[in-house]
C-alpha cells in the first residue's frame, strides 16, 4: 500500500509540475497576477507530493519492505538502521527521487521569498524550476522507478555495497545534490532573465546568494566525498581525477567563476549577459555529471550500475535543456547592452581574471575528461587520461588565480593603480617566501610541496591583509578599528575567511606532497621503523561486525619502547553481496595522519601498508572554512533584505 | 580609455588565457595520455619504453607467486592473459580486496627489464562481477568472446575460464 501511494504521489507531482510550468510562465507573459500567483501554490503542491513520495521509499526501507525490488537490490534487515535509511539514496532510483525533493525544496524556497504576490520574474523562476522537476519526474517514472514491485517477495535484501555504509558517503549524496540543485535554480534565474530581456543589480541581489549556498554545498559534498575516498578506498589519496570526481568539480568551478561575476552585476551591473551564460553553464554541468555519474559510460573508480537507457534519457534532457536554453541566450542576449564600465585594472577587471582563469581550468578538466569517452566512440582506441595530465595542466592556471585572489580583493572598483596594492601586500608576499624557504629547508628541496605552502601561506596572510586593510587597523586607534571589525559586513568577513580557507586546503595539499609510505610484511611480534615510530604487529584475527566478519590486524606504536598508541586494519568480508572492503587504520592529531592499511596474508606474514601524511586533515578542515566563508556572506543583511526589494519596483500588477 | 579599447583588452586577456590552457592541455596530452594495451598487442609491438600504460586481461591460474624484494618490501609477480599471450607482471603494493586467479585485472605501469611489466597500480574493482571494459575488450580482440554472439558472459563465468594457450 505504502509503495503504490508514493508511486502515486509521484505521478501527481508529475501533473503538477507540468501545471507549474505552464501557468505562471503564461501569467507573466500575459500580466495575470492570478495566474502568476497560482505559481506558490503549485511549488507547494509539488513539494508535499515529492515529500510523500520519499516518506514512502523511506517507510518502505525502514521496514524492509522486499516486495520493492529497490529494497530487494540495496538493503537488507542485518543493516542498521541508519544505513537502512541513507541506502534510500545509495542507489539510483532514490537517489534520483531525492534530486527531485530537493529541487522542489528550492522552487518552494524561492516561492515563499514572495509575501504577497510573486513578481513576474519569480513567476518564471519557479516556471523553469517546474519544468526541470517535471523532466526528472518523467525520467523517474519511465526509466528508474523506485517503487517496482517483485512477485514473490525474496526473504531477504542482497544489501547495500559494503563501501557505501558508511556515515560520509551517507551525507556526499544530499550536500552534493543541495549544489547541483542549487545551480539549477541559478539557471532558472538566467532563463527567466533571458525571457523578460533584462538583468539588472536586483536580479544579480536575487541569483548572489543561489550561487553562494549552491557553490557552499557543493563545496562541502566535494571535500565530503574526498575524505571519504581518502579513508574509505584505504588507497591513501584525497583526489584521483577521476572522472566521476571531475564531474563533480566541473560545475563546483563554473559555481565559483558565477559566484564571483554575480558580484559584479549586483554592485556595478557589468558582466551581466556572461554571468547569465555561466549560469547556464554551470547547470549544463551539472546535468553533464549526472549524465556521467549515472550512464555509467566513463569508466570510474565508483562504478554505478550502469543502464544505457538512462543514459540516452539524460543525455536528451540535457540536450533539451542546455540546448533551449543557449539558442534562448542567442536570441535574446544581444539585446542586452552592457552597462558599468571599468578600468582593466580594477575589482571588476579581477573579477575577470578570475572567471577567465577558473573557465580555462574547467575546460582544461573538461576536454581531459572527455576525450577518452570520444576517442572510444570514434576510433575505437581505448585511452585514458590520468593524474599526470591534469596536475600539468591545470597547476599552471591555478598558480595565477592564487596569486590573483590576493590582489583583487584589495582593489577599488573600477579604477585601480598596481602600486598601492603591492604596497599593502609586502608583508604577505614576505610570509609566502618565508613559507617558501622554510619548507624547502625542512622537507629537503622539495619544489612543488614548497611551493604550495608559499601558496597556502600567500592566501591565509592575504585574508588578513584584506580585513586589516578594511578596518583600519595600525592606522586608527585600536578602539576604533573594533568598533569597524563590528561594522564590517557579513559578505566581506565571508570572502575573506573563504579565501583563507583556500590557503588551509593549498597548505594540506602541499602538506600530502610530501607524504610517506612503505610497505612491510611482518609477523606478529615483529617491529618495523617508520615515520618515527616503531610499529609493533601484536597479532591478527577474526573479529565479528554486525553485518560483516574482518580479519583485524593489531598494532601498536612505541617511541623508544614505549607504547603511544594502537591501530587495527582491517579487512572486512560482507557475506551478503560477498564482498571484501579495506578498513584503514588512521590516527591524526590534525598535524599529521597516521595510516595503516591491513594487506594480504601469506605464510604467517601479515602485509602491511603504512603512511605518514602531513598536515592531511587540512585539505577537508580548509574546504570546510570555505563553505563557512560561504554561509557567512549569505548571512549578510543586505542580501537577506535585497532579495525581496525587487517586488515593489518590478510588480505592475 | 573608450569602450572599444576595453573590449579590445578583454578580448585579448581571453584569446591568452584560452590560448595558454589550449597549449597546457596539448602538452600535457603529448606526454600523459595513457594507452591500453592487451598482452597480444605487446607481442605484436614492443611498447615504447619508459612510457607508462595499462595492461590488462585474466590473471592466469597458477601464476601468482608471492616473493620478498632485496629491500624487504613484499612483492607479487603474476601473469596477465588474454587468452593468446601472457604477460609477466610484477607489483609491489596492497592489492585490491578482488584480485583474483582467472579475473579480470587492469594494470597501470611500464616495462622493465626482462620483458616484465612494472605495475604501479594495480586497480581496484569494488564488484565481484564486474568486467572491466579494457578487459572484455581484449577478451573480444583475442576471439574469446564475440560481441556479434551478445552481451559478455559473466564475470564469475570468465573467472573459471582457463587460459587458452597459443596454438590451442
Amino acid at each position: 500500500m505504502i509503495p503504490e501511494l508514493g508511486h502515486f504521489a509521484l505521478a501527481m507531482a508529475l501533473a503538477l509540475a507540468v501545471a507549474q510550468t505552464i501557468l505562471p510562465l503564461l501569467g507573466a507573459q500575459r500580466r495575470d497576477a492570478r495566474l502568476m500567483a497560482m505559481a506558490v501554490p503549485l511549488a507547494n503542491g509539488v513539494l508535499l507530493a515529492v515529500l510523500t513520495a520519499f516518506a514512502a521509499l523511506t517507510v518502505s526501507y525502514a521496514v524492509n519492505d522486499t516486495s520493492v525490488l529497490n529494497v530487494v537490490q540495496n538493503s537488507h534487515s542485518a543493516k542498521p538502521m541508519l544505513y537502512k535509511i541513507t541506502g534510500v539514496w545509495g542507489n539510483h532510483e532514490g537517489s534520483m527521487v531525492l534530486w527531485v525533493l530537493v529541487l522542489a525544496i528550492c522552487a518552494g524556497a524561492v516561492a515563499g521569498f514572495g509575501r504577497e504576490s510573486p513578481s513576474a520574474l519569480q513567476a518564471r523562476v519557479i516556471a523553469v524550476l517546474g519544468s526541470i522537476g517535471a523532466g526528472f519526474l518523467l525520467f523517474i517514472l519511465l526509466t528508474s522507478n523506485p517503487f517496482d514491485r517483485v512477485w514473490p517477495p525474496p526473504p531477504d535484501g542482497q544489501g547495500l555495497n559494503p563501501l557505501l555504509q558508511d556515515i560520509g558517503l551517507a551525507l556526499h549524496p544530499p550536500l552534493l545534490y543541495m549544489g547541483y540543485v542549487g545551480t539549477a535554480v541559478t539557471f532558472a534565474f538566467a532563463i527567466a532573465a533571458l525571457i523578460e530581456g533584462r538583468v539588472d543589480a536586483a536580479w544579480g541581489a536575487w541569483v548572489r546568494p543561489w550561487a553562494l549556498a549552491s557553490w557552499a554545498f557543493l563545496t562541502m559534498g566535494i571535500a565530503l566525498g574526498s575524505w571519504w575516498a581518502y579513508y574509505e578506498l584505504g588507497w591513501g589519496g584525497y583526489w584521483f581525477w577521476d572522472p566521476v570526481e571531475n564531474a563533480s568539480l566541473m560545475p563546483w568551478l563554473a559555481s565559483t567563476a558565477l559566484l564571483h561575476s554575480a558580484i559584479v552585476v549586483e554592485k556595478r551591473g557589468a558582466l551581466k549577459i556572461w554571468t547569465v551564460l555561466l549560469a547556464l553553464l554551470a547547470f549544463a554541468l551539472s546535468m553533464l555529471g549526472t549524465f556521467l555519474v549515472r550512464s555509467g559510460v566513463l569508466n570510474s573508480v565508483h562504478t554505478f550500475a550502469a543502464d544505457p537507457a538512462r543514459g540516452v534519457f539524460i543525455l536528451g534532457m540535457l540536450g533539451v535543456y542546455v540546448g533551449g536554453a543557449l539558442a534562448l541566450f542567442a536570441w535574446r542576449a544581444p539585446g542586452m547592452t552592457p552597462q558599468g564600465f571599468f578600468a582593466p585594472l580594477s575589482r571588476e577587471g579581477m573579477l575577470v581574471l578570475n572567471n577567465l582563469l577558473l573557465c580555462c581550468i574547467c575546460a582544461v578538466v573538461f576536454v581531459g575528461t572527455l576525450y577518452p569517452l570520444f576517442l572510444d566512440l570514434l576510433t575505437d582506441r581505448l585511452i585514458s587520461v590520468g593524474p599526470p595530465f591534469f596536475n600539468l595542466a591545470t597547476l599552471p592556471l591555478a598558480l595565477p588565480l592564487i596569486a590573483g585572489m590576493a590582489l583583487g580583493p584589495l582593489m577599488p572598483w573600477k579604477r585601480a593603480e598596481l602600486w598601492p596594492v603591492v604596497q599593502r601586500l609586502w608583508w604577505v608576499a614576505i610570509v609566502a617566501l618565508g613559507a617558501f624557504a622554510l619548507a624547502m629547508a625542512i622537507a629537503g628541496q622539495k619544489f612543488w610541496p614548497a611551493l604550495g605552502f608559499a601558496a597556502g601561506m600567500w592566501l591565509i596572510a592575504a585574508a588578513h591583509a584584506d580585513v586589516l586593510e578594511r578596518i583600519g587597523a595600525f592606522r586608527v586607534p585600536v578602539r576604533t578599528a573594533l568598533a569597524r571589525a563590528r561594522g564590517l559586513p557579513r559578505a566581506a568577513w565571508g570572502a575573506a575567511i573563504a579565501h583563507a580557507g583556500m590557503g588551509v586546503t593549498a597548505l594540506g595539499i602541499a602538506g600530502m606532497g610530501l607524504a610517506t609510505e612503505t610497505l612491510v610484511g611482518v609477523r606478529p611480534g615483529e617491529t618495523t621503523r617508520f615515520a618515527g615510530y616503531e610499529w609493533r604487529l601484536d597479532q591478527v584475527r577474526d573479529y565479528q561486525g554486525p553485518n560483516w566478519t574482518a580479519r583485524r590486524a593489531e598494532i601498536t606504536l612505541l617511541v623508544d619502547g614505549r607504547e603511544v598508541m594502537r591501530m587495527a586494519p582491517q579487512r572486512r568480508f560482507f557475506p551478503i553481496g560477498r564482498t571484501t572492503t579495506t578498513e584503514a587504520s588512521i590516527r591524526t592529531n590534525l598535524v599529521r595522519d597516521l595510516y595503516a592499511v591491513l594487506g594480504e596474508e601469506r605464510d604467517g606474514q601479515a602485509v602491511l601498508r603504512l603512511h605518514h601524511n602531513p598536515l592531511a586533515p587540512w585539505i577537508w578542515i580548509g574546504a570546510f572554512i570555505m563553505a563557512l566563508g560561504g554561509g557567512i556572506s549569505l548571512s549578510d543583511r543586505r542580501i537577506r533584505i535585497a532579495a525581496p526589494s525587487r517586488k515593489a519596483a518590478a510588480l505592475p500588477a | 580609455m573608450t569602450r572599444k579599447r576595453r573590449r579590445l583588452y578583454i578580448l585579448l586577456l581571453c584569446a591568452i588565457g584560452l590560448g595558454t590552457a589550449t597549449a597546457l592541455t596539448l602538452t600535457a596530452f603529448q606526454d600523459n595520455l595513457v594507452f591500453f594495451r592487451s598482452p597480444s598487442d605487446i607481442v605484436a609491438e614492443a611498447p615504447p619504453p619508459g612510457r607508462n600504460f595499462r595492461l590488462g586481461g585474466l590473471v592466469e591460474q597458477g601464476s601468482v607467486e608471492r616473493l620478498t624484494g632485496q629491500d624487504g618490501r613484499p612483492k607479487i609477480t603474476f601473469r596477465v592473459t588474454d587468452g593468446n599471450n601472457a604477460i609477466s607482471v610484477q607489483f609491489s603494493g596492497v592489492l585490491p580486496d578482488l584480485f583474483r586467479e582467472g579475473q579480470g585485472v587492469v594494470t597501470l605501469g611500464q616495462m622493465g627489464p626482462g620483458n616484465i611489466f612494472m605495475a604501479r597500480e594495480v586497480l581496484a574493482r569494488h564488484d565481484e562481477n564486474y568486467m572491466p571494459p579494457e578487459v572484455a575488450d581484449a577478451l573480444r580482440r583475442s576471439g574469446h568472446w564475440n560481441p556479434a554472439s551478445g552481451d559478455p558472459p559473466p564475470a564469475s563465468q570468465w573467472n573459471t575460464l582457463e587460459p587458452r594457450r597459443q596454438g590451442s
